[in-house]
């Protein structure tokens, strides 16, 4: 099915099903350890040997040799695979940095070796006694240095736009604004690590892992190794979070499909925690500039924002001026974007990429700005709103409610009780409120599924979709419970499988409106196939307590689909509506922190979020999303920072003790407000994303709310004490 | 994790004799520092002996008023204990600030005191360390230093000791008592329990190998308000990034300890003479001899900010 003209009246829209707070169906096995993650696949008559996996030492340069001889001796070692027996081997198309294979060593932690052995410990140990004897090179690892170099990229990227006239507007302009901002190279941080098993049988491969896209890992894992795609099963049907950690093959899967080959047995790899932060991607960091000018009425005539980022040779921007080609108006604009190359390890997506890190600099550039102008931030958004792309006015938003969402997000939180910067004070506590607005655009992805309805009357979903803890299964099964007329614990979904049809899978928040659309488009083809079995005229029959309807005929589906059952399958694909109407997502996040007058400990105390993304599929698991989102962005503007040593190219803290995400006692009070909105030109479920827009803002209006309690503003996250106390007031 | 034998100490006694005799050995109670440094192959015992049968697990008064810890009271028991968060609500906040409740209810007193530094460069074996590979050089001094010391450094090692109790214990005068293999018992006071980095940063305390911890002795209670303020970037389950232990008179005299600032709980008796002229005067003292790096030279400033809110909190 094409989605090509906006959705008219459906199924979908009975609401019977869909849009109900119906708790996750996967729940009762996900809090009694019965969900099976990556690793924990058990056949007790499985013999599985354990891999694990041995990193470079060193940042940049070549391995001269590698000795292994103590490693192969060492007790239960079965095999010891190196990147130099492997040699060189084809790149993943979604992979900047090669996984393994080969003596170039690009980055810290890269995986060199992979050493299989009877259990776990055995492996670790032996992985232990490894030798490797490099040639060191020098590389980049500072992105202020290396910014000065900075390329710009391919075309394809959109390193630069331009409308209007704006240096001239902005020369001119009676009130401006022209601040640096930084953002710092985060991790994903999942609790479940990269983890895989291999098992071969023939030239056949399994692999069960902990992928977000199904497919893309099943064509990357064949390039890479050189196997028919066709040979290899993948399976992730439970994923322990991935926040675009887990979208692109891992080196994971190749170490335990090489060390299975070697070992001649089924092979468990799950990388050290260590390695999630250096032998896997992260949030690059930014460096951006943005100019706003404005007439003192508060319009904005002119807005520019530029960001440098750094990756890998090969590698990608991280898009942070993203949103501002489309979230404020004003006839004169530019972005710009380089990309220096810096030698760490891989940047690639992290949850919102783009939008996060970009919306913590143009946030706070909006809070700063309103203020020059005396106005209120809120009024000051208002005012600069826009129902059409600000590059092309002929081009309107499909449907765009950020002013509701600010609004009622103020009169809901309290906002006309926000006083100047530095007046509330409780005790040692500095207190103040702050806003920012939530912006993420809506992507589609092709999405496939099958639907079998068998003689009992139950309906089984299945599709290679991915649920990453986000509600996947639940809301496919509200979808096609919508469809078929079905109570929920008539409908059985089952995900992450590569026999299954290729998905949307899990990323960039198109997961939970592409693949319900391609269940949709699934129902749509048993309905029909339904109708034509009993000869209904498919165009008003009707599903509905497990019977089909047309006209005065009524029969129960267990009898219409007879003892052979019945299948539906189709893959809901999407014409030009995100071409002719820009497809986004809105939202207002308002906080109100607590800043400790001594020390600058920054506490948050309550937030809001208020979100326009269409239709609601589940308002429960739509809510985690967005609470879990701003929980995020608690640790991005407080504490969550990779750092970096400049002298030898790595991520220093890279553990949980060191990279520190937001824990329980940061997190006081949440709401979470959808307003109630359908998106007809987003598909026939008139639904968008909510997963990224839950992040994008939150961490700029932590950053606002620190300046309203303290007066002091900070412009390079994350925010932490140092970069408030020499501003404090004096308490000794 | 290197292959180690393993054996279930009996009495005091055999455990420091075996642990004497056994050139890389290791006592284990909590393990939950140890046993992270052995996955590591940071700590490599090939012997370890755990003492969690020997009891030790009680807390009783000493005939001049004080409290005797046993080395295995866990953190949790201790810091519930009824005396103690009556009359040295000091060690009971200070063991509350710390870890998580499910390693607080593993972690033992003596334990505790041992942990190794929380250095991230001591954590990666790939990085070189004068702690962890005596000789092959500091990484943190011109490195990411923002956790690491800032007073009692030395040209070897910026590390700091990362323990919340410890810091309560320095500030209370404990005595941390032992036995040595050879059988004698031995006291020594908390003040020169940890050593100052020098040359030798290996080297954390002055324990003998084989000399073994059988509790921490408090002297009788000193009265006064008392006060545990660590200051960290999330509001638990970090390391400190400074911290403050403080007990102070009802007439502005007192004493403190501080956190997160060197290789040891750190006291210096004549900043806490000059604690009641104010914060900033009793941190000049404290502090005089502070070798900051550009990363962590806040800690000064957050040192004499923390300590004047404690004050005004004992005050009011």
């Amino acid at each position: 099915m094409k989605f090509d003209t906006p959705a008219t009246t459906n199924p979908i829209d009975q609401m019977k099903v869909v849009g109900k707070p119906i708790p996750r169906i996967d729940g009762d096995l996900k809090v009694t350890g019965r969900a099976k993650y990556a690793y924990e696949w058990h056949d007790a008559s499985t013999p599985y040997a354990y891999g694990y996996p041995v990193g470079a030492s060193i940042a940049r340069g070549r391995i001269r040799s590698m000795d292994i001889a103590a490693a192969e001796k060492a007790p239960g070692v079965l095999a010891v695979v190196t990147t130099l027996a492997v040699g060189e081997r084809k790149k993943g198309k979604f992979n900047t940095a090669k996984l393994f294979g080969g003596d170039e060593v690009q980055h810290y932690h890269q995986a060199i070796a992979v050493v299989v052995a009877e259990n776990f410990e055995q492996a670790r140990a032996a992985a232990a006694l490894v030798k490797v004897d490099y040639a060191e090179e020098k590389g980049a690892f500072d992105l202020k240095e290396a910014m000065k170099t900075a390329e710009k990229p391919a075309d394809s990227q959109q390193p630069d736009t331009s409308v209007g006239d704006f240096d001239a507007t902005f020369g001119s302009a009676a009130i401006t604004l022209d601040e640096a901002y930084s953002t710092p190279d985060q991790s994903h941080a999942m609790m479940e690590p990269n983890a895989s098993i291999a098992a071969w049988d023939g030239d056949n491969v399994t692999v069960w892992t902990s992928s977000q896209m199904i497919d893309w890992w099943r064509a990357d894992l064949a390039t890479t190794l050189d196997i028919d795609k066709e040979k290899i099963h993948l399976m992730s049907p439970f994923i322990g979070g991935g926040f675009g950690g887990k979208l692109f093959l891992r080196s994971d899967a190749v170490l335990a499909v090489l060390g299975a080959q070697a070992a001649k047995r089924p092979v468990k790899v799950a990388l050290p925690r260590p390695f999630m932060i250096n032998n896997t991607t992260h949030r690059p960091a930014t460096i951006q500039r943005i100019r706003i000018g404005a007439e003192r009425d508060g319009k904005i005539t002119a807005i520019a924002h530029e960001s440098w980022s750094g990756d890998q040779p090969g590698g990608q921007l991280e898009a942070a001026v993203a949103q501002t080609r489309l979230l404020y108006a004003g006839a004169n604009r530019m972005t710009a974007m380089r990309l220096a190359t810096l030698n760490l390890p891989e940047g690639n997506a992290m949850r919102a990429p783009g939008e996060a890190p970009g919306l913590m600099a143009l946030e706070i550039a909006m809070d700063e700005m309103a203020e020059k102008l005396g106005l209120d931030p809120i009024e000051f958004r208002i005012l600069n709103d826009t129902q059409v792309d600000p590059e092309k006015p002929e081009r309107p938003f499909s449907h765009r409610n950020l002013i509701g969402c600010l609004k009622l997000g103020a009169e809901t939180f309290g906002w006309s009780s926000r006083g100047k910067p530095g007046a509330r004070r409780e005790g040692n506590w500095l207190i103040g409120q702050g806003v920012a607005v939530a912006f993420r655009n809506n992507m589609m992805l092709p999405s496939g599924a099958r639907v079998r309805l068998d003689r009992q009357g139950i309906a089984t979903v299945e599709t290679d979709m991915t649920d990453i803890g986000t509600g996947s299964y639940t809301i496919i099964a509200q979808t096609a419970a919508e469809m078929l007329g079905l109570p929920m614990d008539r409908v059985a979904v089952q995900l992450g499988d590569s026999r299954f049809p290729v998905s949307a899978g899990s990323g960039g928040q198109f997961g939970a409106n592409s693949s319900t659309s391609g269940v949709y488009a699934a129902c749509v083809k048993l309905r029909e196939a339904v109708a034509a079995k009993l000869g209904f005229n498919s165009d008003d029959v009707v599903f509905e307590n497990g019977e089909v309807r047309s006209g005065n005929r009524s029969v129960p589906l267990t009898e219409a689909v007879g003892d052979e059952g019945l299948v539906g399958e189709d893959t809901m694909t999407w014409g030009d509506l995100t071409q002719t109407h820009q497809q986004s997502t809105f939202g207002a996040h308002f906080v109100e922190v607590g800043v400790d007058v001594a020390t600058g400990e920054s506490r948050v105390r309550r937030m809001l979020a208020v979100c326009a993304a269409g239709r609601i599929l589940n308002p429960i698991t739509a809510r985690s999303q967005v609470i879990g989102a701003m929980t995020m962005g608690v640790g991005g503007a407080l504490s969550e920072e990779l750092a970096v040593d400049t002298r030898r190219g790595f991520f220093v803290n890279h553990d949980l003790a060191g990279y520190e995400v937001a824990v329980h006692a940061d997190i006081p009070h949440q709401d979470v407000i959808f307003m109630d909105e359908t998106d007809p030109m987003s598909s026939p479920m008139k639904a968008k994303g909510v997963g990224e827009l839950g992040l994008c803002g939150v961490s700029a209006a932590i950053a606002n709310a620190i300046y309203n309690a303290s007066g002091v503003r900070v412009r390079h996250y994350p925010l932490t004490l140092d970069k408030l106390i020499g501003n404090l007031p004096d308490v000794a | 994790m290197r292959a180690f034998t393993y054996e279930r100490a009996s009495t005091i006694e055999t455990a420091a004799a075996s642990a004497a005799s056994h050139p890389s050995t290791r006592f284990i109670a909590g393990g939950t520092n140890l046993l992270d440094l052995m996955k590591l192959e940071i700590e490599v015992p090939t012997h370890l002996i755990d003492v969690n049968g020997l009891g030790l697990d009680t807390i009783e008064k000493t005939p001049d008023g004080g409290l005797r810890i046993g080395a295995l009271v866990r953190n949790t028991d201790l810091a519930a204990d009824e005396t103690v968060r009556r009359d040295y609500g000091l060690l009971s906040r200070a063991l509350l600030a710390g870890a998580s409740g499910q390693l607080r209810n593993k972690a033992t007193t003596a334990g505790n005191l041992l942990q190794r530094t929380r250095c991230p460069y001591f954590y990666d074996t790939n990085q070189p360390c004068n702690k962890r590979q005596p000789g092959s050089g500091c990484s943190a001094i011109e490195g990411f230093s923002r956790q690491l010391g800032i007073v009692g450094v030395s040209d070897a090692c910026i590390a700091t000791h990362p323990s919340d109790m410890a810091i309560a214990l320095r500030a209370l005068d404990a005595v941390v008592e032992t036995i040595k293999p050879d059988g004698r018992r031995h006291a020594v006071p908390i003040a020169e329990f940890h050593r100052l980095p020098g040359n030798t940063p290996h080297i954390e305390t002055v324990l003998e190998q084989g000399e073994f911890i059988t509790g921490v002795v408090l002297p009788a209670p000193l009265g006064g308000r008392h006060i545990y303020r660590k200051v960290r970037d999330r509001a638990s389950y970090a390391f400190a990034l400074i911290s403050v232990g403080a007990v102070i008179q009802s007439d502005g005299t007192g004493r403190i300890a501080v956190g997160g600032v060197a290789h040891k709980p750190w006291r210096v008796e004549a900043a806490d003479v000059a604690l009641p002229q104010g914060a900033r005067p009793a941190t000049a003292v404290l502090l005089a001899d502070a070798r900051p790096t550009e990363h962590n030279r806040f800690k000064i400033d957050l040192v004499e900010r923390t300590l004047g809110a404690v004050i005004a909190e004992a005050k009011g």
